[in-house]
C-alpha cells in the first residue's frame, strides 16, 4: 500500500494523517502543494485537515488550483482513490471532484466535538469494514461544514448510494438535533460518482487510539488497507 | 483600468452572517426601517486592458475558475475609471 499526504500552507492534519497511515502499515510520501508530479502507482491520496490558505475566500477554493491538484484530479481520473477530510472535503468540493459545496455552519459558530454517524454505504473501498448503518463516532472540527448541494444532486446522491455517512444520534436516528452544522439531510461525507474520491467532515485520522476518545476511524483505514 | 467584482450569496440561499448583522442594526443599535441585510465581499484589481469585452471576459473566467461557488454564489462587477 502506497499513499501520498498533500499538504498546503495552513494544513495542520497532515501529521495525523501520515500517522495513522503507517500505523496501518502504509508507505507514505509526504507531498507539498506546488508538487507537480505525483506517482501513478499510488493507492491512496489524501488531502488533509486545516485552513489551507488561511481559508481566505472560500475554505478550500485556492488550494483547489494549487499545481498538485491538477495531478489528484488525474490521478482520481484513473481511479486512484482520494480521501478528503475536512478541509480536504471542502477542497475536493471546491475542485470539482466531488458535488456541492461547504458553507458557513448554519449557527456560525466553529464546532469542535465527538459526534455520531451512521455508514450510509459499505459498499465502497473506504467503508468496507464497517456493518451496514453502523453508528460510529468520530470528532468533527470546523467552521464550514454546512453541506449544500442542488436538489437534482442531491437526488443523484440518494439515487445512487453516494451519501457516504450522515450525522445521527447514538442510536442512530436522524434528527435535527444531532445535525451539527445544518447540512442538508444530514450529511456528513459524500462519494464521487465512482466511489473512488471521498469527502467527509469528520476526522477519522483523529479517532483510531481510544486515549483519543474513540477508535471507531480504525474501520476506515482498514477498509482501505486491506 | 480598475475592476471591481462584488460577490453575495444568492438570494435562495440563507445568508447566516446577514441575519445576524440585521439583528444587530434593528434590536441592538435600534433602526427598525432596515430589513433584509446581506452581506457578502468585493475582490478589486487593476488590469492592463482598456476593452471592455475584454475585461468582461476576464472577469468572467475569474470569476468562474476561483472568485465565486456558483452554486451558492453569484457576483456583479464594475469598472472604476
Amino acid at each position: 500500500m502506497k499513499s501520498a499526504v498533500i499538504t498546503f500552507p495552513g494544513s495542520n492534519c497532515d501529521r495525523d494523517a501520515v500517522v495513522a497511515l503507517q500505523k496501518f502499515n502504509s508507505k507514505v510520501q509526504k507531498i507539498w502543494h506546488q508538487e507537480t508530479k505525483l506517482d501513478d502507482d499510488l493507492d491512496l491520496i489524501v488531502v488533509p485537515g486545516g485552513f489551507s490558505y488561511g481559508d481566505y475566500l472560500r475554505s478550500g477554493a485556492m488550494a483547489s488550483i494549487s499545481p498538485v491538484m491538477q495531478e489528484v484530479k488525474r490521478l482520481a481520473g484513473k481511479g486512484v482513490r482520494v480521501l478528503g477530510i475536512c478541509n480536504g472535503f471542502q477542497i475536493l468540493t471546491e475542485s470539482g471532484l466531488l458535488p456541492g459545496v461547504l458553507m458557513r455552519n448554519a449557527k456560525m459558530k466553529f464546532i469542535c466535538r465527538q459526534v455520531h454517524l451512521r455508514v450510509e454505504n459499505i459498499d465502497s473501498d473506504f467503508t468496507n469494514k464497517y456493518k451496514r448503518r453502523q453508528v460510529i463516532k468520530i470528532p468533527i472540527a470546523h467552521m464550514d461544514g454546512n453541506y449544500f448541494a442542488e436538489s437534482d444532486v442531491i437526488k443523484r446522491l440518494e439515487d445512487q448510494s453516494l451519501i457516504a455517512m450522515r450525522y445521527v444520534d447514538a442510536d442512530g436516528n436522524l434528527t435535527d438535533n444531532s445535525n451539527p452544522n445544518g447540512s442538508i439531510l444530514n450529511i456528513a461525507g459524500v462519494f464521487n460518482d465512482t466511489k473512488n474520491v471521498l469527502g467527509m467532515m469528520p476526522h477519522p485520522e483523529r479517532a483510531i487510539d481510544p486515549d483519543t476518545g474513540s477508535k471507531d476511524g480504525i474501520g476506515l483505514f482498514q477498509s482501505l488497507l486491506w | 483600468m480598475k475592476v471591481r467584482i462584488t460577490i453575495g450569496l444568492k438570494k435562495s440561499v440563507l445568508d447566516t452572517q446577514g441575519k445576524a448583522i440585521e439583528a444587530s442594526l434593528v434590536k441592538n443599535l435600534g433602526y427598525p426601517q432596515i430589513s433584509n441585510v446581506r452581506q457578502g465581499k468585493f475582490v478589486e484589481f487593476e488590469i492592463a486592458e482598456n476593452d471592455e469585452k475584454i475585461i468582461k471576459q476576464i472577469v468572467d473566467d475569474v470569476s468562474d475558475k476561483l472568485l465565486v461557488n456558483k452554486i451558492i454564489e453569484d457576483y456583479s462587477y464594475e469598472i472604476l475609471k
